[in-house]
């Protein structure tokens, strides 16, 4: 199947060539080789040939290597049986053709045939800057090259709106049986230009170099290559340009040598007609080349093959909605409905599905809403998510799921607790006043989780059930799925498993810093768990995250495992010999920059004290947290001072080798808020059920003198503990 | 009398077999016969010849006059034939390391190095300097460091650390199984061997797996670098394959053993033009260099000479009455071809110092005169073309595309700008490929000729794994038109049919000659190199077969595949079923040391199964997704077993595929990160980072 494109783009690329050679030999005899040739705002001279090939063209009789390269590249047709390879061979033809293209329009420029009448022409460095930032950092989820034309103007508006509404650029030119989508566009008076993400290129094919030469420069702005690292400037698009062509109407050989180049920078190509397809992966990161017919289906089509990652900026609730609001209480007074708890069933399920198993956005409702109960009724609930994702794991599961307290109780006037089939929601009669209603739940989560997960979700529905025997069956169904995964977790202890995680995402600044991560001592960043630790291995066996045995024990009670030692020693560049995961008096682990908080001695009152990064007032140590932070940081071992996650408190392996929470002295009373239920069990368990009021805040000690003063004054454990030093 | 129909599934074979028969002249398949049952302790390794008090036989728990039990006795011979088959490829290697440093002292007639890239490239992998240097200066130091890998006394050879991935290097160190030289190692076997020494199976076969890792990692490796460098790296190429090949109207010349250095020169003066004239003025059209074994696959990657047939056909090609010379040079030629030549006007040329066979006309050759002595073979080819007799060459030929190597793999997966093996490992890891798998090997009569490779392959093939070749399989498998892209539509599960139309290649894929299993072996590397498919040779889900095995080359082959890691089912068994804890330790206690292992079973379709559910198992410890279109061989206790602490479940597309940003950023993994909004874009730290 393939075979019939290879053979159009190499026939495709031939054709360029010989355009290209053909108005080369016309120009160098007509306005002589010295003639200079440029494209206008643009300091990459020739910018395919200059990434690809590091050649600086500045005039006519310059372009000369570049066909002959051009000419090199180009292979032979596939023969019609006993054929050679073909897909090299028309990856090459399509660099060939990019080359071709940029010299034809650069020396239509010349001839001053360009811009063509109402297009925009060659893309400036100045629209690369403002605009192709927003591309390469991801708030611009993609862009669309459309080549061609759509069966009628109507559909071609209906493609583009669509396109529009997810904030994805789209590029509009070439044509189909000489109509051109540009002149639907226009016929059916839509707006274009760069500020309503719609531009039109060119009314031919060859012009589709514009949006690709645009592409290649973001490479040597944004990617920071030099011109000449070709394969690095086509992956660099690969991986970061979220680019991808949609042919409308029939592909012909141009248009198939045009794609084959773009295919090279990792662009596919999403055709409205019969063509072969080619599914298999490796050049592009999904499909390279696929059909769809339906034109209600194209643009779902072309993001899920892209893997754009759309993310929803406006969230469509009549409510507030943000992290503000999650601490906020619904009391039973403004209770307009309640689900959960005693008062009814109610669950929250997360599952995956295959990819055409889940509609993305899909929101159901399947029963009766809130506005048909009674104020201070409570409904049965059952809130399943399905997703689905190429990347997707069932592992995940359960993280997702977690997050549903989070994206439910961000909305101003709903009450989330707990997880799983012990949920407690309510909805506060401000909220039903303001409209709210169950489907919104939907359009929270699916929102939420795409904007959190993107990287492994790529649609999601929501089914919310309040019909009782539905509900009933879906909890069911749900169980089964929470004792499977209890199984997986169950005592998450450092004892329990086999292997740490190690972090090395914050190695960009500081190159000897390396995390270990352990069930009982989250990432210092506080950002990542040992299950975060885990999964992100899966999703990417060589990335930041790599399993780290731990077999060998040095000293349970510090925690040294020989393994952790020689991780560590190999990822810290050979600096850091040993770390001891308990401990922050002896090896302690090294501290990137982006702690939570930081852990110092105070000598004088044998303990520690803890500041959190949010504190900006001056601590009994002499120093506040940014003076603190310049020197704990940057990757060294400075023992007793340590960069760690405010939850590692509450951990029982908390700094364990050197006698653990009873030796917390002091910290801000905004961090004392955040942890108060929470340190009171742990307390407990070390003996001493009042220790947090023990501890001192700022507004008793803010020197080591005030602080042993009050310790004194309130007889705190740490006094009569061994001495530290 | 044997029916012929049992004897070959090639038909041409067939029709030869029974008009040699006719003729009264016996072949291999009859001499076969009149072998009768072999001797049961010579055929299960339990019959040692090594010191004069015997020969010994063992049976059970008896010992041999010296003790020896069955476990030793077949240890040592079977490790013997390690060294026969590492000394044969290796031999070869060393003759073609040293023609490239003759070549870069222009001590030779004829050659060239055809493939400065791929020397410039060798150069550069060995830290040999190449920049503002002459090519011949080059290729002089770089032969000079190829010949020391054959005769190094200490360290190891070069190729292991600088190819294999770092996890099956320090596996190897770990077990002392990088040879230190060629030689040495070969020598060090026969002295273990030798009447009292080491008497301890396991010790022996370990030095065994060592001494084959000189074959497959050096000799081998360096004979097929160093052939690419003199004769030209292959690219793809049509021929034709089968009997039919011979021409009515030309002078045959028929290549014969396995070395390229002679038959490339031959090659070359058949395209000479004052040889086809006088080819010419004799009365023939031209001049057909075809080839037998695996000088056939050396000439066919790089010239596309076409291949009369594979080792059971070496005698039937005479008997055609069509070849005026049949030229060999080095192993797999049988001493029988003299007595078929002699019936017909055949001149049989002997031309290597270690292989004259009686009665054979012995041509001495010399690289300082090859073309000079090619010429003069051509001639007394063309010379004897009139003496034909009565010709009957069988119709059959088949149509076939060859060449396939590493380095052009890179470029048919991704094109010049993007080469790459990607797409291969993307393949497999989205369940579209379930692996691949190498079938090799020789012709036996022990079995059926070419069914069994034909068989596995089909059944391979149709449950979506790729399959590479080489020697005498390829050629079996070509000749039913296996290695024709058009096979993809016919035989290929549906993903193998997506993969070979995407790219354009055919589900089988000829690597070369049987050296050029090495070949093999470098592409394993760089499928572990490019990723997602575990950090060891052995956590590939590949497999490796011989099912018509019959040479000591054959068992090196399969020693060094094991020793790399590879499941390799090998059929007809070694002969080690006389000792059952050499047996298990081959099939069973070696994969806990290598991860790979033997099996023996016979049966190409089952063995075939076996080879899948091996891949399957592999898949599953790589966490990789199920098979697209393909179901799995694993049966459901094999799977629930398979450890799951192993690895991975990586995403087709590597880093991007699963959205990964690298760098300082605790965001880019699916984390239970802090609210959006509140955290650094770049770290996922809350405000400021140092």
């Amino acid at each position: 199947m393939s075979k019939i494109i290879a053979s159009a783009a190499i026939r495709g690329a031939r054709k360029i060539y010989g355009q290209a050679e053909e108005f080369y030999a016309k120009a160098c005899k007509e306005k002589g080789a010295q003639t200079a040739a440029a494209f206008p705002d643009t300091a990459y001279y020739l910018p395919m040939a200059h990434a690809l090939l590091g050649l600086n063209i500045e005039t006519v009789g310059q372009m000369r290597p570049v066909l002959d390269h051009a000419r090199e590249l180009l292979g032979p047709e596939p023969s019609g049986a006993l054929w050679f390879p073909y897909l090299g061979t028309a990856l090459d033809a399509g660099i060939a053709t990019l080359l071709c293209e940029e010299i034809i329009m650069v020396l239509r420029y010349l001839y001053a045939q360009e811009p063509q009448k109402e297009c925009n022409g060659f893309f400036s460095d100045t629209i690369l800057r403002t605009l192709g930032i927003q591309l390469v950092d991801g708030r611009m989820p993609g862009f669309a090259a459309i080549l061609g034309a759509a069966p009628d103007s109507d559909t071609a508006v209906k493609i583009v709106r669509e396109f529009q509404k997810r904030s994805i650029m789209v590029f509009v030119g070439s044509s189909t049986n000489g109509v051109s989508i540009i002149d639907q566009l226009m016929e059916k008076k839509v707006q274009m230009g760069w500020d309503s993400y719609i531009v039109p290129y060119g009314r031919d094919t060859v012009s589709a170099i514009y949006p690709l030469s645009w592409a290649i420069r973001g490479a040597l702005t944004f990617g920071g290559l030099k011109a000449g690292q070709a394969r690095k400037c086509l992956e660099y698009c690969k991986n970061r340009v979220f680019a991808f062509g949609v042919t409308l109407g029939e592909v012909d050989d141009e248009k198939y040598a045009t794609g084959a180049g773009a295919i090279n920078m990792g662009f596919p190509i999403i055709a409205d007609t019969n063509i072969p397809e080619i599914k298999p992966t490796g050049i592009c990161t999904y499909e390279h080349v696929v059909h769809e017919l339906d034109h209600d289906s194209l643009v779902p089509r072309c993001i899920e093959v892209r893997g754009v990652k759309v993310s929803v900026s406006q969230l469509d609730i009549p409510v507030s909605y943000s992290a503000a609001f999650e601490g906020e209480r619904v009391r039973r007074e403004d209770t307009q409905v309640e689900f959960g708890s005693k008062y009814s069933t109610a669950f929250e399920f997360v599952h995956m599905k295959e990819m055409d198993q889940v509609e993305d956005g899909r929101i159901e409702l399947i029963g009766p809403d809130i506005d048909t109960v009674n104020v201070g009724a409570a409904l049965p609930l059952g809130i399943v998510v399905e997703i689905a994702g190429r990347a997707m794991h069932s592992d995940f599961e359960p993280l997702i799921e977690r997050k549903i307290h989070d994206f439910l109780n961000y909305a101003m006037g709903v009450f989330h607790m707990s997880q799983r089939d012990i949920i407690w929601v309510r909805i506060s009669k401000d909220a039903f006043a303001s409209g709210l209603r169950l489907k919104h739940f939907g359009t929270m989560i699916h929102a939420q989780i795409h904007n959190l997960y993107s990287k492994i979700v790529d649609k999601v529905q929501v089914k919310i059930i309040t019909d009782q025997a539905k509900v009933e069956a879906g909890l069911q169904e749900a169980r089964k799925s929470y004792a499977q995964r209890d199984e997986r977790i169950l005592g998450m202890t450092d004892e329990s498993v086999d292997v740490f995680y190690s972090c090395a995402l914050c190695q960009s600044f500081a190159p000897n810093h390396i995390c270990v991560i352990s069930p009982e001592r989250l990432g210092l960043c506080g950002a990542v768990s040992w299950l975060d630790g885990k999964v992100g291995y899966e999703i990417d066996p060589t990335g930041g995250n790599r399993p780290v045995k731990k077999t060998h024990v040095i000293d349970a009670e510090k925690g040294q495992w020989q393994e952790v030692n020689e991780f560590v020693y190999q990822s810290s560049n050979r600096t850091i010999e040993k770390v001891s995961l308990y401990s922050l008096m002896e090896d302690p682990m090294t501290s990137c920059g982006c702690f939570e908080c930081i852990l110092a001695l105070i000598p004088e009152a044998n303990g520690f004290m803890i500041v959190n990064r949010e504190f900006n007032g001056m601590t009994p140590c002499g120093m506040k947290f940014s003076t603190l932070a310049g020197s704990v940081g940057g990757g060294n071992q400075t023992p007793g001072f340590l960069g760690v996650g405010r939850l590692y408190v509450l951990s029982k392996k908390f700094i364990a080798a050197d006698g653990g929470l009873k030796r917390l002295l002091w910290m801000p009373k905004e961090l004392k808020e955040f942890y108060r239920d929470r340190f009171g069990v742990r307390a407990k368990e070390v003996g001493v059920p009042n220790l947090l009021d023990l501890i001192a805040d700022e507004t008793v000690a803010t020197s080591g003198e005030e602080l042993v003063a009050h310790l004194q004054k309130v007889g705190h454990p740490a006094l009569e503990m061994t001495a530290l030093l | 009398m044997t029916d012929t129909i049992k004897q070959s599934a090639d038909p041409a074979a067939r029709a030869m077999i029974d008009k040699m028969k006719a003729a009264s002249m016996g072949t291999a398949f009859d001499r076969h016969d009149e072998q009768g049952k072999r001797c049961p302790f010579g055929d299960q390794g339990t019959c040692c010849r090594i010191c004069d008090m015997g020969p010994c036989r063992i049976t059970g728990t008896k010992r041999g006059i010296c003790g020896a039990d069955a476990a030793t006795v077949a240890a040592r011979h079977l490790i013997r034939q390690v060294a026969a088959g590492a000394s044969a490829h290796s031999d070869h290697g060393h003759d073609i390391v040293k023609t490239l440093k003759q070549v870069a002292k222009n001590e030779v007639q004829g050659y060239s190095i055809k493939s400065p890239e791929r020397l410039i490239a060798l150069a550069k992998e060995w830290g040999v300097a190449t920049e503002n240097r002459e090519i011949n200066a080059i290729a002089l130091e770089v032969a000079t460091l190829g010949l020391a890998e054959f005769n190094n006394q200490e360290g190891e050879i070069r190729y292991p650390a600088l190819r294999a991935p770092a996890a099956t290097v320090q596996n190897w160190r770990a077990h002392n199984l990088i040879p230190v030289g060629v030689e040495h190692e070969i020598v060090e076997t026969l002295h273990r061997t030798h009447e009292g020494v080491d008497a301890d199976y396991v010790n022996l076969l370990m030095h065994g797996l060592r001494t084959s890792m000189g074959d497959g990692w050096a000799g081998a490796m360096l004979a097929t670098d160093f052939s690419d460098i003199l004769f030209g790296t292959p690219q793809p190429v049509r021929s034709q394959v089968n009997l039919g090949v011979l021409k009515r109207d030309e002078v045959n010349i028929v290549v014969h053993g396995h070395e390229p250095t002679l038959s490339e020169m031959v090659v070359m003066a058949s395209r000479d033009p004052e040889l086809i004239a006088l080819a010419k003025s004799k009365g023939a059209k031209g001049i057909m260099v075809g080839g037998i074994c695996c000088t056939a696959n050396e000439v066919l990657m790089r010239q596309g000479a076409p291949v009369v047939g594979n080792f059971l056909h070496q005698e039937l090609a005479v008997a055609t009455g069509a070849v005026e010379v049949m030229l060999v040079d080095v192993q797999c030629v049988m001493p029988a071809l003299v007595e078929h030549a002699a019936r017909f006007h055949t001149k049989l040329i002997t031309t290597s110092k270690k292989a004259h066979i009686r009665g054979a006309i012995h041509i001495q050759f010399d690289e300082t005169h090859a073309l000079d002595i090619a010429k003069d073979i051509v001639r007394q080819a063309i010379e004897n073309y009139p003496n034909r007799r009565a010709v009957d060459i069988p119709e059959n030929k088949t149509d076939l595309v060859a060449g396939f190597t590493v380095q052009n793999t890179f470029t048919h997966l991704g094109g010049r700008y993007r080469a790459s093996f990607r797409p291969l490992n993307d393949a497999i890891i989205s369940g579209r490929l379930r692996g691949v798998a190498a079938v090799i090997g020789c012709n036996t009569v022990k079995k059926r000729q070419d069914e069994s490779h034909q068989a596995m392959v089909r059944e391979l093939i149709a449950n979506d794994v790729l399959v590479v070749m080489t020697g005498c399989a390829a050629t079996a498998c070509a000749k039913v038109g296996l290695l024709q892209p058009e096979a993809a539509k016919q035989w290929a599960g549906k993903g193998l049919q997506e993969i070979c139309e995407t790219v354009g290649i055919p589900p089988v894929l000829h690597f070369g000659s049987c050296v050029d299993n090495s070949r093999i072996l470098v592409a394993l590397c760089e499928m572990s190199r490019e990723g997602g498919l575990g950090d060891k040779l052995s956590d590939l889900p590949i497999a490796g077969a011989a099912p018509e095995a019959m040479c000591e080359k054959a068992i090196a082959i399969g020693f060094y595949c094991v020793a790399s890691g590879a499941y390799v089912n090998y059929s007809p068994a070694m002969r080690v079923l006389g000792s059952k804890e050499v047996t298990k330790w081959l099939t069973e206690d070696v994969e806990k040391i290598t991860g790979g292992k033997f099996n023996f079973e016979d049966d190409p379709v089952k063995a075939a199964h076996l080879m899948m559910a091996h891949m399957d198992k592999k898949r599953a410890a790589l966490k990789l997704r199920p098979l697209m279109y393909s179901k799995s061989f694993l049966s459901e206790t094999e799977a629930a077993s398979v450890n799951d602490a192993v690895a991975p479940a990586p995403a087709p597309g590597g880093d991007h595929a699963a959205g990964i940003r690298r760098g300082c950023g605790g965001k880019a993994i699916a984390v239970d990160s802090v609210p959006a909004g509140t955290n650094c874009a770049d770290c996922g730290a809350t405000k400021e980072h140092v």
